[in-house]
């Protein structure tokens, strides 16, 4: 595969780019496999890459039944950071944004990580003190975490409404090496990296049923392309973890949900990096292209439509006015929705389940973007050795039974308050 | 000036004077900024966003990709906005965008010269390295050189507005088709809402030269406006654009009210949201012209055709002297008709096509040169000078021309038909795609059904309008069909010119090529989204309106697919971009949310108090008096005054609920771990309310006033949850039980009167009342009449004294606390906010909103004992998991700092002195803070593995976000009479 | 989106707060409260799900609704379900 750099550039200018090849190998499905991924998302695709690069295991399916990164990878706001207060989230997302901070020159691909900082605004003394909480946890973990009062709100970021608000900001929470990433350009250098490594990505095959051995185990999928064998089957499918685990008689803890999102016309630019309003729904960047890039609350009903309603719309609007009034003249240009995996306590699942030869990667929520990196990590570290990941043994698909709940906002089993 | 001496349909006894990056010029009433802007010969309007090509006006509508300026000044600046769709108005004033120093002379046009490497992608393979360099240069001179026009940084000054429409016949565009239809489900007494983004009903009728019923188009559809207009039953929504339909037959719209008016009148909003619920919809939205992919087809000069016909009829102006026509289709024909007709040389007519257009007899005899089977490859110049014509046997000619119409043929606007889900379908007639099936109750009529002649576009709307009419069960009047001239709109689709030798743009602002296309395929993004999301093809703020079908027709060719297979991409709302502040209506800045004040809040300002906010809630937080230095003295001051003599505090913001009936002591049971079954009727009891997953919910105390007549209080934060709770719980889990509940929250003021000398204030106020500990014990509770209206009394404590709640129906909440006020005088009675309340808690060590804080069991919180092994109840099972009743969960404990003068602060975590500070060693956190004016010293509560057995054990909070360790003992989180003497008393 | 209360006719949907999932009962003895709690139907199709008429008439309802195309296939109170 070719090694991209400018030079590379500059030499195949010269030729018209007419010599650059397909950015992964669009591989047609063999008969059987170590290890079938189900999912040709970003955690799908690194979980391969992870397995070829750390494991050396590269006789690896990714079947995906569209086009790989159509899914969450390609809806969500790109938005990166690891800022969690509780155990079993604060290290995992710190090695994700560990593995962040060095993913393009693993690649060799430009995935634009920017980290360009992550304000989380609070407009009470409780919320204070609860952010306070979260930081120095942050803080026990490693993790870079700074409260900032009014003043120090106000440096970074002059243009909010500090004078005429409903609910004041007070301070916020920075993380700043949060920030954003190219969602698009993560999938597809994940894709190259494990292509290039033999691992087939298989598009436009879906998954239709699952193989059983004697013993009950999965030995397999069956597809729209085919039968494939596997020895062991892992699915990141988030948005139709339900769906897919049922094939295998599995009924998960989730509940599916339509989360909008939002992206305005160009501008010049205008915002740091990723400011959160604390006192309703709404979060807001700037992509490199300019457009604002914003969202809010989930839509709140189950659905697999990849869309929502006005509601919601008027509802992050609103937010949005209420602490950037300067955005009211600027257009929101276009909206689309992605299905998140609501878990019952509004944390991931990357565990075994009790189907020999089945493993999960599910239950992201609205969050599965930043995990990326350390989902595929630790998702490949279970497929490759059956024991968790250091840093993701808290995801069991048994704590919801045993009472090990991760619960961030104490919302408990109602996944559209998560 | 390029203005016609006569003709279109303004008003040139209107002038506007406007400016355009400083300039001043004149235009008049009728005009868009982009006719004014032809009008006086201005060709160069803005620079594209990745090469800053120098580009002009290309159509005369909403999908216009490059005509984009910054629209007004100061706060009222509006980037991005398409000279196409503004109205001009008297001191209209605009500037070009994505331009250093100037228009004309732009440094970043160096990016042209380095077009060769800025392909498609190519920032995915390079700026890597060193990967330092990202954040601080490659991405900075990335993000600046993007975006196109600069937001104001300023709160947007304007308002807007919302309003729900209900009707049932919505027409999306009042076209030729949308017009008809209107007319007869109007005259057949439909409520009918037509809505149109342009200032006139009429759409094509306004551009072309038609004649209908024998008059000119223009004419026949302002007496259609006129007639609809008069009918009480319709409304015309003109200036407003349907961007999007949503579930349930919902429609959103925004209308543009004082966008074309100089300043908005008093009162008026800038633009408002409708949310339009109909039965029906005809989607009329017209349809728009493909450019041609060829050779400099964004040099300014290069327009549609169609936009030429507009500017021409509709506006009385052309954008240059000597026209070249470059046609696929027979719309072309009619262009090059209308600019003989108005006068213009007419160079040449190229058409794609081999066949003889029955027009070209007639251009020719007005002087064109009609080539047939040929092309322009290329146009000439910065802005068009010439144009390369490829002629059938293959030769090449160079035509003088300095404006090119490109006919390429029709897309219909289907956007909002696919917004929920429906998959457009190819059609071979008109090479474009069209609905398939429309979404529940929507019909697509005229040329977004793909019925491109006007005589068709007629036929269809008055079909589907008679369907509707019939379908709601009325008859239509019977109404001769409109005869018209008609145009036949054949289209033999040429997706690129690949003879071409220069740059070919597919999407304008874009800055996307053919070969960018080609590329994006070879390097394996062969699916339409991948081929989106490489190129950025359709992505910019005309969201792909001119640019995507030529796109994937493109796409189709390069991976030898037909255009069916490569398929296109479902439209998602807006249609067209909407302001973000019409989203939010009213509800921004200070009105964001609606601010809830108790009964006696006038009367707390009266008293000095400083709010805070509680949810919606205003609740005073202190009441400071003159002299006092710091919010501090003022708190110690009232907890002192109130623990040694009387305060009084306004909790009416507490949540309440009535819940009455035979069942109502069985349901509460359920609700509760303890017992309410057993609670004497006239007393009250505390109750801990647990989640089905077994974690605390709320707390809150609840009285029996008689038999089956009970009282409950929740906190102010959970008051509507507890409702939606015991709604839940009577309704679908025990329906069977004879019980109601309503919320009564805003129908009593309630005031905590706290204190050792409570009683005897309050005896003085109620007299009738026997408030001795002996006739009126501890938690009991009693009705009673204040002013000749039902009040009630009871004996709770939440500050640990002895402390009386009284309520009074809220209406007497202001009589009330100024009433005991009135007799305080003597008792030197103060009002007690909720920052005093906060402390005098602490110091008893009850659980509130940090400890109940979704994540606590009973047992975290010291009250495990509360569960009751005689009764079910919600969240008993699941309370008993494992994780949930480990020995080594957090427990509520008390903490002192060592140091007396420390200041403790919620939110540190609680590790062992010599641990070292990583997570491993985190044994909890400080959930509560205050400075205790009774102990002389800051206390808090805090949650600590094992906590319960550590009392006096030495600890440290770890605070590193906000100040160094404070070493602190641990400590039952009683701080103040833990025996509960003085509540007794 | 647009509820039908059986109540109330049809109303916006942001008068409405989603439960979810109609189908579990809750358990009467000890078992079976971590399917109830945990384990509700996501069904890629039709569902029966609650939903409680906030800012209306406060009843909880039960909604047939596909979660595929969002169409409301109808309405009843919840408490005629269960009982």
């Amino acid at each position: 595969m070719a090694h991209f750099s400018l030079l590379a550039l500059a030499k195949n200018a010269l030729s018209g780019h007419r010599d650059w090849g397909p950015t992964w190998r669009n591989a047609a499905p063999r008969k059987a496999y170590d290890i079938i991924i189900i999912g040709g998302g970003g955690h799908g695709l690194a979980t391969a890459y992870y397995l070829a690069k750390v494991h050396g295991i590269t006789n690896v399916a990714v079947v995906e039944k569209g086009w790989i990164g159509g899914g969450n990878a390609g809806r969500n706001t790109t938005i990166i950071r690891s800022n969690y207060g509780l155990e079993g989230n604060t290290s995992f997302y710190e090695w994700s944004m560990k593995l962040w901070e060095g993913l393009e020159q693993d690649l060799n691909y430009n995935t634009m990580v920017s980290q360009r900082g992550v304000l989380n605004l609070y407009h009470s003394d409780a919320q204070r003190d609860a952010f306070a909480r979260r930081g120095n946890a942050m803080r026990l973990s490693g993790v870079d975490a700074e409260l900032l009062d009014v003043a120090g709100v106000r440096e970074l970021a002059p243009f909010l409404n500090f004078d005429h608000a409903r609910f004041p900001v007070m301070g916020g929470l920075l993380q700043a090496r949060g920030g954003t990433a190219r969602h698009d350009a993560v999938v597809w250098g994940y894709a190259r990296g494990a292509s290039d490594r033999g691992v087939d990505v298989i598009q436009n095959c879906e998954v239709t049923g699952m193989l059983r051995g004697p013993d009950g185990s999965i030995s397999g999928v069956e597809t729209t392309r085919g039968t494939i064998q596997a020895k062991k089957v892992g699915m990141s499918v988030a948005g139709s973890s339900s769906r897919v685990a049922e094939m295998a008689g599995l009924q998960l803890p989730i509940e599916s949900h339509v989360l909008q999102a939002f992206v305005t016309e160009a501008l010049k630019p205008l915002i740091p990096g990723v400011i959160t309003f604390g006192a309703g729904h709404f979060y807001i960047s700037q992509s490199d292209k300019g457009g604002l890039v914003f969202g809010g609350d989930i839509d709140g009903y189950n659905s697999y439509a990849s869309r929502g309603n006005l509601p919601v719309v008027e509802d992050v609007c609103e937010g949005g006015m209420a602490i950037m009034p300067l955005i009211g003249r600027v257009r929101l240009l276009r909206s689309w929705g992605g299905i998140c995996d609501m878990t019952m306590d509004g944390s991931p699942i990357i565990d075994r389940t009790p189907i020999s030869g089945f493993y999960l990667n599910a239950g992201w929520c609205y969050g599965g973007f930043k995990a990326t990196p350390a989902a595929g990590w630790c998702f490949a570290h279970l497929l490759a050795t059956d024991r968790p990941h250091e840093t993701a043994k808290a995801y069991r698909l048994d704590r919801f039974a045993t009472g090990h709940l991760i619960d961030e906002k104490g919302q408990g089993a109602q996944p559209n308050l998560h | 000036m390029s203005r016609l001496p006569t003709g279109g349909l303004i008003d040139r006894a209107k002038p506007l004077n406007f400016t355009f990056d400083g300039n001043v010029y004149r235009g008049f009433d009728g005009d868009t900024l982009a006719s004014a802007l032809i009008a006086n010969d201005v060709k160069l309007i803005g620079r594209s966003f990745k090469y800053h090509r120098p580009r002009g006006v290309m159509t005369a509508g909403s999908e216009e990709p490059n005509a984009l300026v910054t629209l007004g000044v100061g706060a009222r600046a509006e980037p991005n906005t398409r000279a196409t769709t503004v109205s001009l108005f008297e001191g209209l004033e605009a500037v070009s965008q994505n331009r250093w120093p100037s228009l004309a002379l732009d440094v970043l046009a160096i990016n042209q010269l380095a077009s060769p490497i800025f392909v498609a992608g190519f920032y995915y393979k390079t700026f890597m390295w060193p990967a330092k360099f990202w954040e601080k240069l490659y991405e900075p001179l990335i993000r600046r050189a993007a975006g196109l026009g600069r937001a104001s940084m300023l709160p947007d000054p304007d308002h807007y507005d919302r309003n729900h429409a209900f009707c049932e016949l919505l027409i999306i565009g009042g076209g030729p088709a949308g017009l008809i239809a209107a007319l007869l489900a109007g005259r057949a007494g439909l409520r009918v809402i037509i809505a149109d983004e342009d200032r006139l009903l009429g759409g094509r009728l306004l551009s072309e030269r038609h004649e209908i019923d024998g008059r000119p188009a223009a004419e026949w559809a302002r007496m259609a406006a006129a007639e609809l207009a008069s009918m009480p039953n319709v409304t015309v929504l003109t200036r407003t654009t349907v961007f999007g339909v949503y579930d349930g037959r919902e429609y959103g719209a925004v209308e543009r009210v004082a966008d074309h008016l100089p300043r908005a009148t008093a009162g008026q909003p800038r633009q408002r949201l409708w949310k339009i619920v109909a039965k029906r919809a005809l989607l009329a939205s017209g349809a728009i012209e493909r450019p041609l992919v060829f050779g400099g087809n964004d040099r300014p000069g290069v327009m549609t055709a169609s936009a030429v016909s507009t500017y021409l009829n509709r506006f009385g102006v052309v954008a240059g002297r000597r026209a070249a026509v470059f046609t696929t289709s027979d719309s072309g024909w009619a262009t090059a008709e209308d600019l003989i007709a108005a006068g213009v040389e007419v160079a040449a007519v190229v058409d794609s096509r081999t066949s003889r257009h029955a027009a070209a007899g007639r251009v020719q005899v007005a002087g064109a040169e009609v080539f047939l089977g040929a092309a322009i490859d290329d146009v000439r110049g910065r802005t068009a000078r010439s144009v390369d014509v490829r002629m059938a046997n293959g030769q090449s000619r160079r035509i003088a021309a300095d404006l090119v119409a490109m006919a390429g043929g029709w897309n219909p606007s289907i956007g909002i038909g696919s917004n929920l889900g429906s998959r457009p379908v190819w059609s071979d007639t008109i090479h474009s795609f069209v609905l398939d099936s429309a979404p529940a109750g929507m019909t697509a009529i005229g040329a977004a059904a793909g019925r491109l002649s006007l005589s068709e576009a007629l036929s269809s709307g008055a079909t589907a309008a008679a369907n509707v009419v019939a379908d709601f069960g009325r008859s239509a009047s019977p109404t001769a069909a409109p005869q018209c001239s008609d145009d036949p709109a054949a289209v033999t689709p040429l997706w690129h010119v690949a003879t071409r030798k220069t740059k070919a743009f597919v999407d304008f602002q874009h800055d996307v090529t053919d070969d960018d296309i080609t590329l994006a395929a070879r390097e394996g993004f062969v699916s339409i989204e991948h081929l989106k999301r490489y190129t950025t093809l359709g992505m910019a703020t005309d969201q792909g309106k001119t640019s995507q079908l030529n796109g994937h027709a493109l796409l189709a060719e390069a991976t030898g697919k037909t255009i069916a297979e490569a398929g296109t991409i479902l439209s998602r709302p807006p249609y067209l971009p909407v302001a973000i502040g019409v989203f939010a209506g009213h509800h921004r800045e200070a009105h964001f949310r609606p601010v809830r004040r108790t009964a006696s809040h006038d009367w707390a300002v009266t008293q000095g108090a400083s709010f805070v906010d509680a949810g919606q809630w205003k609740r005073a937080q202190w009441f400071a008096r003159p002299g006092e230095q710091s919010w501090l003295e003022t708190v110690n001051r009232e907890v002192t005054t109130t623990r040694n003599g009387v305060g009084i505090c306004d909790v009416s913001t507490l949540g309440k609920i009535d819940v009455h009936g035979a069942d109502a002591a069985v349901l509460l049971d359920r609700l509760y771990v303890n017992m309410f079954s057993t609670l004497p009727i006239g007393k009250a009891r505390y109750g801990l309310m647990l989640r089905e997953d077994g974690l605390v919910m709320d707390d809150g105390t609840t009285t029996r006033f008689e038999e089956h007549r009970f009282f409950v209080t929740t906190t102010t934060a959970n008051a509507g949850k507890i409702m939606q709770h015991i709604d839940y719980a009577r309704q679908v889990l025990w329906p069977d039980l004879d019980v109601q509940a309503t919320s009564v929250t805003e129908q009593w003021a309630t005031y905590a009167v706290a204190g050792p000398l409570s009683r005897t204030l309050l005896q003085k106020m109620l007299p009738d009342l026997d408030l001795s500990n002996e006739g009126f014990p501890f938690m009991a509770v009693a009705e009673f009449r204040w002013n000749g209206m039902p009040a009630r009394i009871f004996r709770l404590s939440f500050s640990g004294e002895l402390a009386f709640e009284v309520s009074v129906p809220a209406n007497l909440g202001d009589a009330f606390i100024r009433a005991a006020f009135d007799v305080g005088h003597d008792f030197d009675l103060v009002p007690y906010g909720t920052e005093a309340l906060g402390v005098m808690r602490i110091e008893k060590g009850h659980p509130a909103g940090n400890e109940l804080n979704g994540q606590t069991t009973a047992g975290d919180l010291g009250m495990a004992r509360m569960l009751s092994k005689k009764k079910d109840f919600i969240g008993r099972v699941m309370a008993q998991r494992a994780g949930l009743v480990a020995a080594d969960r957090p427990s509520l404990i008390g903490i002192k700092p060592i140091d007396r003068d420390a200041r403790l602060r919620a939110g540190g975590h609680l590790l062992a002195c010599d641990a070292a500070s990583v997570a491993a060693n985190d044994e909890g956190y400080v959930t509560s803070v205050a400075f205790s004016p009774t102990l002389g010293h800051s206390i808090g509560l805090a949650l600590l593995k094992r906590g319960a057995a550590r009392h006096g054990e030495r600890i440290r909070v770890h605070d590193p976000v906000r100040g160094a360790d404070i070493d602190i003992e641990v400590c039952d989180p009683v701080f103040v009479d833990p025996e509960g003497v003085r509540v007794r008393g | 989106m647009r509820i039908p209360c059986p109540y109330c006719g049809e109303r916006d949907v942001q008068e409405f707060v989603y439960r979810g999932d109609a189908s579990p009962v809750r358990p009467l003895g000890e078992d079976g409260f971590y399917e109830y709690v945990y384990l509700r139907r996501n069904s890629a199709g039709v569902m029966r799900e609650h939903w409680y008429h906030a800012q209306g008439c406060r009843n909880w309802i039960e909604v047939q609704r596909n979660t595929q195309t969002h169409e409301i296939l109808g309405s009843v109170f919840a408490r005629r379900v269960a009982l």
